[in-house]
């Protein structure tokens, strides 16, 4: 079983509509989307749900205003400044300790150190997670709840469920799109997958991201290549981009020219190539091609090693 | 004022709006301080071009284990609800990456074995970009936790007229962290499917963290009418609509501040920060 995952470090470089594209291209296989945070690739498929779980996030402190003595210990033991002197009164004092849940942690000091007791902390729902049939084949996605916290978590939680399903349906290919960023679940998408495929856009940020997102690639064991979207924005800059990615190891799987059609595809709900035969689409079936080989070739992945690292 | 401009979907154009809005304010005299929130990948530097005055690293407080005090009680352990630290018959692991510095295990430990020292996770830089004050972090590469070297650029900065906050894209606690303490959000997206969704998200986060909040749809004739109607549909004003230009992504791929290269967007985000000013008002 090989997972690819498509990793940009910077945001809206085309991760997602690559994804599709390849997906449309590869199909039957399992896909993910590791972007629990703002998932979109659902846009592109259309999954219907099959089965739907809570995710368990952290537990997260509550003062109960009854119990709460207003003694001031939690506000004091507090180090994420979440607890505030504006809860409501109980009839003993006029005003009782909140927390705020935005700010809590989850540490659990306050809740361990309280004289009366009073504080609750139970688990919460902090999201959801689905496997949803497409016309790809299995998606296993996910909806962290506003403001959720661990979102790695979630996502080691969610690769795992799709290594089960390709299993099951005995598939061999796992496509997983991942998150911008370098953070908690950037590392729990990569870590332990076969390959990572880098989306870069020809400009300064791009190359500055990718170096970055590169470097943990690179740390993290997992073999690269990149491909470089609207590639005709900045031929300069995308030369740079090609020259800085070698001292890692990563090698230039292809140039996307820029082209409306993909956002023409995203707006109609579908992949580029499967409603396009234009310039973008002709190029990312032949990179398809190349990554194809590619995979074949690497080993396959060892889920383990590192997944501590993705816990926030 | 305090100012972050964030979004659920990244490539909108966060960086371009916070940069060429802080570059016309304080060319209009106002003092303004640029914060660069997103240490998992800032870019803000690469069109400020500022001269850096101070860097320090970024640290956060991890617990050390006195080995001669230990008595392998493996209490420390059973009160990390982070399980950064494990107990072990003779040895005590810290698992740095994982503590979030709640002090915890220290609290908790009987023998007084345990101390907390700092831990570099980050780079903190201070500096100028003409007037405008400059400040941003980068989290090293291989941390996982972005939300206490965010902490650390906002506390370094000084109040001014205008600070602005770059954030991070996405929904969670690193936006979050961004946007704690801000008087309002810019939340930028662009008019097609993935920006109409993750703008939702967006909204029914600032709206759970109750902060006052607007829209400014970039490169807004690229795609369809959803996200405008949506806007109207729940009343969120729209402060800009920024129309596609090549002449702007070719400005930005350059590292260039757009205002200078491309004088029409310059009238626009002039026109955005009157907007805000006003919407500012009570």
């Amino acid at each position: 079983m090989k997972e690819l995952v498509v990793i940009s470090g910077k945001g809206g470089t085309g991760k997602t509509s690559l994804v599709a594209s390849f997906a449309a291209l590869a199909k039957p296989l399992v896909l993910v989307d590791c972007d629990v945070d703002a998932a979109d690739l659902h846009l592109l498929l259309e999954p219907r749900v099959v089965s739907r779980e809570d995710f368990l996030g952290g537990s997260k402190a509550r003062i109960k205003p009854g119990h709460c003595t207003a003694c001031g210990k939690c506000e004091e033991l507090c180090r994420f400044d979440a607890i505030y002197f504006d809860g409501p009164g109980n009839g003993r004092i006029g005003k009782t300790f909140r927390v705020d849940r935005l700010a809590c942690e989850g540490c659990g000091v306050c809740v361990d150190y309280c004289a009366e007791e009073a504080i609750e902390f139970a688990p919460a729902v902090a999201g959801q997670w689905f496997i949803s049939s497409t016309r790809c084949g299995p998606m296993v996605h996910a909806k962290l709840g506003v403001a959720a916290e661990n979102s790695g978590k979630l996502v080691t939680q969610i690769r795992r469920a799709a290594q089960q399903v390709a299993e099951k349906h005995r598939l061999d290919l796992i496509l997983c799109d991942g998150s911008p960023g370098i953070g908690c679940p950037v590392i729990a998408s990569l870590t332990g997958a076969s390959f990572a495929l880098f989306v870069v856009e020809p400009t300064f940020s791009g190359l500055h991201d990718f170096l970055r997102i590169a470097q943990l690639t690179q740390r993290l064991g997992v073999p690269g290549g990149i491909v470089v979207n609207k590639a005709d924005l900045n031929p300069d800059v995308a030369e740079k981009i090609e020259q800085a990615a070698r001292p890692h190891g990563v090698g230039l799987l292809g140039r996307v020219p820029y082209d409306p059609e993909v956002t023409r595809a995203q707006i109609a709900g579908r992949s580029v190539v499967e409603t396009s035969q234009g310039a973008a689409a002709r190029a990312i079936r032949q990179i398809w091609l190349d990554v194809h080989d590619r995979l074949r070739a690497s080993q396959p992945p060892a889920v383990g090693g590192l997944v501590q690292l993705s816990t926030p | 004022m305090k100012i972050a401009i964030a979004s659920g979907k990244g490539g909108t154009g966060k960086t371009t709006v916070a940069t060429n809005l802080a570059h016309v304010a304080s060319q209009a005299g106002a003092t303004v301080a640029y914060l660069d929130c997103d240490v998992e990948e800032p870019n803000g530097h690469i069109f400020l071009q500022p001269e850096i005055e101070v860097e320090r690293p970024i640290e956060k407080l991890v617990p050390e284990v006195d080995p001669a005090r230990c008595t392998h009680c493996g209490r420390c352990a059973e009160v990390c609800r982070y399980g950064a630290i494990a107990s072990l018959p003779n040895q005590t692991m810290v698992f740095a990456e994982l503590c979030h510095s709640c002090g915890g295990c220290m609290l908790a430990c009987p023998a007084d074995a345990i101390r907390e020292r700092p831990r570099p996770i980050g780079q903190l830089r201070i500096g100028r970009s003409g007037a405008i004050r400059f400040l941003d972090g980068t989290l090293n590469v291989g941390e996982a936790m972005s939300p206490p070297a965010i902490r650390a650029v906002k506390s370094a900065a000084q109040p001014a007229d205008l600070t602005i906050l770059d954030a991070p894209p996405g929904t969670s606690c690193p936006v979050i962290e961004t946007i704690r303490g801000c008087d309002r959000v810019v939340l930028v997206t662009e008019p097609t499917p993935f920006g109409l969704y993750d703008l939702t998200l967006a909204v029914e986060m600032v709206r759970a963290m109750k902060v006052s909040f607007a829209v400014v749809i970039n490169r807004a004739d690229a795609g369809d009418g959803r996200v405008r109607e949506y806007c109207t549909r729940n009343r969120i004003p729209v402060l800009a609509e920024i129309p596609d230009d090549r002449a702007v992504a070719e400005a930005y791929s350059r590292g260039q501040i757009i205002c200078q290269a491309v004088p029409a967007f310059r009238s626009r985000i002039a026109a955005l920060l009157e907007q805000l000013k006003c919407e500012g008002r009570p």
